[in-house]
């Protein structure tokens, strides 16, 4: 993790005269205000929101009832739990379709390296919803697919593994982790990229003339180096899917929907602001101690 | 079998680089179908009626238009200010270094529905009318932290030799920023620019809860399509946000060569 701390922290030009000490301040203020309006202040007023009482025609009064918060949670854990296991699945899934691509494209692709990365980037800066539109046509029934997964069986292990929607593939489980898995892959390949790019090949070189194996090679040398990029892509990935529901709402059932479809509902249709507020902060209270017993287990705090 | 095993690296990678470019490839062939109803789901019969008017269904090049206002004003404001803020995170030391780097960090470790859901209560209490605007301040807000996160990796691996060398012959300090510093960091900023863009274009969750029935976004407009049948035009309009994307990046990747080459 040392080379970590050395890039985060690196480069920073020796501090000169101290009456030039102002200039950092005067650069951030712009920027620091706006997120401090936009984004710190909108968290105070959703948790003043949810200890509020009242509705959208007569208005709300702060009565600091925290039993909305029990309430939520007892009414939607199902939901808490599907996102977090959803989330899960698309993050553990991703990091193994991400790592044979992005160690491919750092150490083995040569001049192809440019051509691969720019064919990783292209389809992110594409629509999202389009693209989700595009797996309906490929999961849809009589596509190849579907034939596909009913001839190898895979189909029938779906079934037994209750992900699939009985007889087909769009519409179930499997289609909104796949959606998931899809969707926020690239955020998982960047950042493993960039660390195995900076990876010197004579490490390998150095493990293999020592007679390690391949599979000795990665699990000693590779992967604990790529750490720092499996620690980022794994953020990258779960965060964002966690809260996700366009996948769950294009590809998936009414046995598949996700916290952030409720509070969507709750917040635009039901309009109880109050209960959505809560759910909003659990939502958010769950993500931060996940991702925090993750970043402290995987020992880089110099990532936050 | 020996060969597959000695190749099943590069059999993965292109399996997955596959499942990245599968969709895209399905968007651009029924971008040409002529669909069934109103649903574009099934290949029915070769058309191009869609590419000769990707105007044609109603609402479509209005929505956008938005996108591509709320896109450039956001990333525009968002690259301002996140340059700002990454040159003092790159180039100084200060006080509150750490915190800072809390505060920007903190907006790429939350939900798109929890940012979504607090500026709503934000601009309701503040008893702002939902629209155009609000959908602008939120996209600068959540474009700002990747925007200072890319000229960052970029302002803090230049060189401060070629700075002080502007120095020694003669530059002040902002004739060498502006001749110097700044096309040093061009690549960054432009990077962080490209994806403010991107992520404001693309945002349907942050946007759903600020818009009002007149301001819908392309997103938007995508999504509710989604409900009610999806027009051929959407497909014609996501390949050519794929063609175009292609192409910038590859110009962009070309530039850059040329630039390594010359120095």
């Amino acid at each position: 993790m040392a080379n970590m701390s050395a890039t985060v922290g690196g480069a920073v030009a020796p501090s000169r005269k101290a009456r030039r000490n102002w200039v950092p301040y005067a650069l951030l203020l712009p920027g620091l205000l706006w997120l401090a309006v936009f984004y710190a202040a909108p968290m105070f007023t959703l948790g003043s929101q949810s200890v509020q009482e009242g509705n959208v025609y007569d208005g709300y009064v702060v009565t600091g009832n925290v039993g909305v918060y029990p309430e939520a949670v007892s009414e939607y854990w199902p939901h808490l739990l599907r996102s977090v296991g959803y989330a899960a699945t698309a993050t553990i899934v991703g990091l193994v379709l991400a790592y044979p691509l992005a160690y491919y494209m750092a150490q083995k692709a040569g001049r192809w390296k440019n051509i691969l990365l720019i064919l990783v980037i292209a389809p992110f800066f594409t629509s999202f919803l389009i693209r989700t539109l595009a797996w309906r046509i490929i999961l849809s029934d009589g596509g190849i697919v579907s034939d596909v997964a009913e001839a190898t069986g895979f189909m029938a292990l779906l079934n037994l593994l209750d992900l699939s929607n009985g007889a087909t593939l769009l519409n179930s489980r499997f289609a909104v982790m796949a959606g998931l898995t899809y969707n926020f892959l690239p955020f998982m390949i960047l950042p493993l990229f960039a660390t195995l790019d900076r990876l010197d090949p004579r490490l390998m070189e150095a493990a293999r003339d020592l007679y390690a194996s391949g599979w000795q090679t990665f699990r000693h040398v590779i992967w604990p180096l790529s750490l720092p990029g499996v620690v980022a892509g794994t953020l990258l990935t779960f965060i964002p899917a966690a809260g996700d529901y366009i996948n769950s709402r294009l590809l998936g059932n009414t046995n598949t929907v996700m916290i952030g479809q409720v509070i969507d509902s709750l917040f635009l249709r039901v309009l109880d602001y109050p209960k959505a507020a809560a759910l909003s902060f659990v939502l958010l209270l769950m993500i931060v101690t996940l991702v925090g017993i993750y970043v402290r287990k995987a020992g880089t705090e110099e990532l936050v | 079998m020996l060969w597959i095993k000695k190749h099943l690296l590069l059999f993965a990678a292109m399996g997955t680089l596959a499942f990245l470019l599968v969709p895209n490839l399905v968007v651009a062939l029924f971008s040409f179908n002529k669909p069934r109803g109103r649903y574009n789901y099934e290949w029915n019969e070769f058309s191009a009626d869609a590419w000769l008017n990707p105007c044609g269904s109603p609402g479509i090049c209005e929505a956008l238009g938005l996108s591509l206002r709320v896109g450039i004003t956001a990333s525009v404001v968002a690259t301002i200010l996140g340059t700002l803020v990454a040159f003092a995170l790159g180039r100084h030391r200060f006080r509150g270094r750490s915190t800072t780097n809390l505060l920007i960090f903190m907006p790429m470790a939350t939900p798109e529905v929890v940012m979504g859901s607090s500026l709503l209560t934000l601009f309701v209490m503040a008893g702002l009318p939902s629209g155009a605007l609000n959908i602008t301040i939120a996209h600068i807000m959540f474009c700002l932290s990747f925007v200072v996160v890319a000229v960052k990796a970029r302002v803090s691996s230049l060189d401060p030799r070629l700075e002080e060398a502007a120095a020694d012959l003669g530059a002040n300090a902002f004739q060498t920023f502006l001749r110097v510093t700044l096309p040093l960091a061009a690549p960054g900023i432009l990077a962080g620019a490209l994806l403010a863009f991107s992520l404001s274009f693309d945002d349907y969750i942050i946007t759903n809860f600020n818009a009002s029935p007149s301001s819908i976004t392309f997103p938007m407009y995508v999504w509710g399509a989604a409900q009610r049948g999806t027009p051929v035009e959407i497909f014609v309009i996501g390949t050519v946000m794929f063609l175009t994307a292609l192409l910038i990046v590859v110009i962009g990747h070309l530039f850059s060569m040329r630039r390594e080459r010359r120095a």
